[in-house]
């Protein structure tokens, strides 16, 4: 019997600190599959986030640099101006990505700048936990928004990837999720993508994964899987939201 | 060495290029504007990269990633700007990684104004970002100053891994004079055991990283950043003496104001006051050694900036309040004039005679 | 011929990939806990596992090692 499936060179052979069911790891693992399959660790620099994965440069095992909240894709820009031949991705969440960073990342996207970001969006502030995030649905339940997240008074919740996809400067993005194996499947290929996109040139690429966090949502890791479709889908559709390789250069 | 005519921001700026700055990531603000707009013309036609970023938050960040790479780096902004830019230099400081940081002062606090100042010297000495750490401040008082500093900065920032400042002004920023570029040899520093510029899967990853959970952890690496620290200070304070061996009252001033504080000296000199001045060139670390050797004889000590007094703390520390030290500054934008200045002398002096 | 293997220390009894199994075969062993205190996942029909790898595909930790 050969080995089918184990862990990818590109993912550090240690324990993850995510909670159980957090589906972070699926995310970290997809992208280590696509560093490996494409043959790019030794040529690749990934920039992290505040958050959650704050610690994710010590599961990556490319060079990777920690930047401050919200600023990852100012830094990516740093590293892909002063060096384009190396990969650059940054790995952020919906509280860094979306409202601290929200200049960082509009402008990244605007410019075109040839880098890959990992959104992962959980809807909730995971590290300091489970205060309201951008994206936190009307009415959730957050430390912060204990009777429910009231839009009146707080907001609504960003949709990251519509946005984004009407600036001229992004080349691919896309929202998937990693609720089922077809999802993760999915979500794969969208960040094979993204990065071929990079290797070619192409400009910003995104891509948005709903992903989970079962110890803020106050639920099962099972059980959060079944408000990521029942809740947050709805809220937030899986798609291509804009793809310039597609005809006319964009799909939704 | 033929001598160009320049203005300060422009020769600042020429003068990167030549020390091998490759990155400039930057974000208008007067009176710095013209560094980044020469920049903008010269960088993509000498291999260099200039963007100007969305904000002063986002180039110092994009400075951070193009330091952690190993490349040589440069922002540049006025003090508005680099109130901003505090929490970037945090992190470069925290990372380890060099980087040269510009500021043009102007007035403050707030918007302040866009005249000439030295309202910052607490800031970049003492608090430019939150924890424990100093970055190196240079400060130049002439065009030609401006230029050889610039050279410095990076190899200062590489030898020691950390970020380093030139403190300059709306008034050098400004001002044309003639400039000589000295043939510049970078000192080749090897930054292949922590940049991030990709493993070539030949070794173990680089982080580049200022995150330590554990207390001990970040005890133990700020107590190591302070033991460099200490070498700089041992090795790389500076400062310029000017006829303080047989003076009775010293006047302490860096940067453009120090070229006011030079003509008072003169015309006091001229009435046989017997008066000198210290200019520190460095600020951080501060010129103790080169303070207290030009103050040994001293009688009265003063030190004159454009500000409300911000080095003069520095000035009665390193002098150990042996001496009297008193003080004389103008702020806002405002410049002290050299008449000012040498009332300031003779009233130290003992009044008119 | 397939082998599910699930590495102990690593599991954290998230039960992500017994969800993921078309043949039903993986479930939470209430036996023994591992380091971090976990009643792990297991194969409870070695012979019946078809090597497909949608349990290691759902696992948030690289808890599981397909053998075929």
């Amino acid at each position: 019997m050969a080995v089918v499936f184990e862990r990818p060179h590109a993912l550090c052979d240690v324990r993850l600190h995510y909670c159980a069911g957090c589906t972070h790891g699926i995310i970290h693992r997809l992208v280590c599959e696509v560093i490996d399959e494409m043959g790019i660790e030794g040529e690749t620099v990934g920039v992290c986030p505040v958050g959650c994965s704050v610690f994710a440069y010590n599961y990556f095992n490319c060079d990777m640099i920690e930047a401050p909240h919200g600023r990852a894709p100012a830094v990516a820009t740093g590293v892909k101006r002063a060096r384009p031949d190396l990969n650059v991705f940054t790995y952020q969440g919906d509280g860094d990505l979306a409202a601290i960073g929200t200049a960082e990342t509009v402008h990244a996207a605007t410019r075109g700048e040839n880098i890959v970001v990992i959104f992962v969006n959980n809807t909730t502030y995971g590290m300091t936990g489970g205060q309201m995030a951008p994206t936190t649905l009307p009415g959730q339940v957050t430390t912060t928004t204990p009777y429910g997240r009231d839009p009146k008074a707080n907001g609504y919740p960003i949709r990251v990837c519509e946005m984004l996809s009407t600036l001229t400067g992004t080349a691919y993005a896309v929202r998937t999720a990693v609720d089922t194996v077809p999802h993760i499947r999915e979500t794969k290929k969208a960040i094979r993508k993204a990065f071929e996109n990079q290797k070619a040139g192409k400009g910003f690429s995104i891509v948005e994964v709903l992903s989970t966090c079962p110890s803020n949502w106050g639920m099962t890791p099972k059980e959060s899987i079944k408000r990521l479709q029942e809740e947050c889908m709805p809220y937030y559709p899986l798609g291509v939201y804009k793809d310039i390789d597609a005809e006319g250069g964009e799909t939704k | 060495m033929e001598k160009v005519l320049m203005k300060g921001n422009e020769a600042l700026a020429e003068a990167a290029i030549r020390a091998g700055c490759k990155c400039f990531f930057g974000y208008p603000i007067t009176p710095q504007t013209e560094l980044s707009e020469y920049l903008s013309k010269q960088m993509p036609k000498r291999g260099g990269v200039f963007l100007q970023a969305e904000s002063e938050v986002a180039a110092i960040n994009m400075v951070l990633g193009a330091a952690a790479t190993g490349t040589r780096v440069m922002t540049s902004s006025s003090s508005p700007g680099v109130s901003l830019k505090s929490e970037g230099i945090s992190y470069i400081a925290g990372s380890d990684v060099p980087a040269v940081i510009i500021n043009v002062q102007r007035g403050g606090p707030g918007l302040g104004g866009i005249q000439p100042s030295q309202a910052d010297y607490w800031q970049a000495t003492k608090g430019l970002g939150h924890g424990d750490f100093h970055l190196i401040v240079l400060a130049p008082s002439s065009v030609q100053e401006v230029v050889d500093l610039v050279s410095r900065a990076f190899d200062l920032g590489d030898q020691y891994r950390v970020p380093v400042m030139l403190l300059s002004d709306g008034l050098l920023g400004q001002m044309m004079e003639p400039v000589s570029f000295p043939e510049i040899t970078a000192k080749e520093v090897d930054k292949s055991d922590w940049a991030a510029n990709g493993t070539k899967m030949a070794r173990k990853h680089h982080i580049v990283n200022s995150l330590y959970i554990e207390a001990n952890d970040l005890e133990d690496i700020v107590k190591e950043r302070y033991a460099r620290y200490a070498v700089i200070e041992a090795e790389e304070s500076d400062a310029e003496a000017y006829q303080t061996e047989d003076a009775d009252i010293v006047v302490v001033a860096y940067g453009a104001t120090s070229r006011v504080v030079k003509s008072a000296v003169n015309k006091a000199r001229a009435e046989g006051i017997k008066v000198g001045m210290l200019r520190p060139i460095t600020l951080w670390p501060f010129p103790k050694k080169q303070l207290c050797a030009a103050c040994e004889n001293a009688k009265a000590v003063l030190t004159v900036e454009m500000s409300m007094g911000q080095m003069v703390d520095d000035v009665k520390l390193a002098l150990e309040c042996k001496k009297p030290v008193s003080f004389f500054g103008r702020t806002g934008g405002v410049i002290p004039t050299p008449a000012e200045v040498y009332a300031e002398i003779v009233k130290l002096n003992g009044g008119a005679k | 011929m397939a082998k599910m293997t699930v590495i102990f220390d690593r599991c954290k009894g998230c039960e992500l990939c017994t969800t993921a199994c078309p043949k039903h075969i993986v479930a939470i062993q209430h036996e023994k806990r591992n380091k971090e205190g976990v009643f792990t996942a297991v194969c409870t029909d070695d012979d019946a596992c078809i090597g497909c790898a949608m349990c290691a595909m759902m696992c948030p930790d690289c808890a599981i090692v397909i053998e075929k």
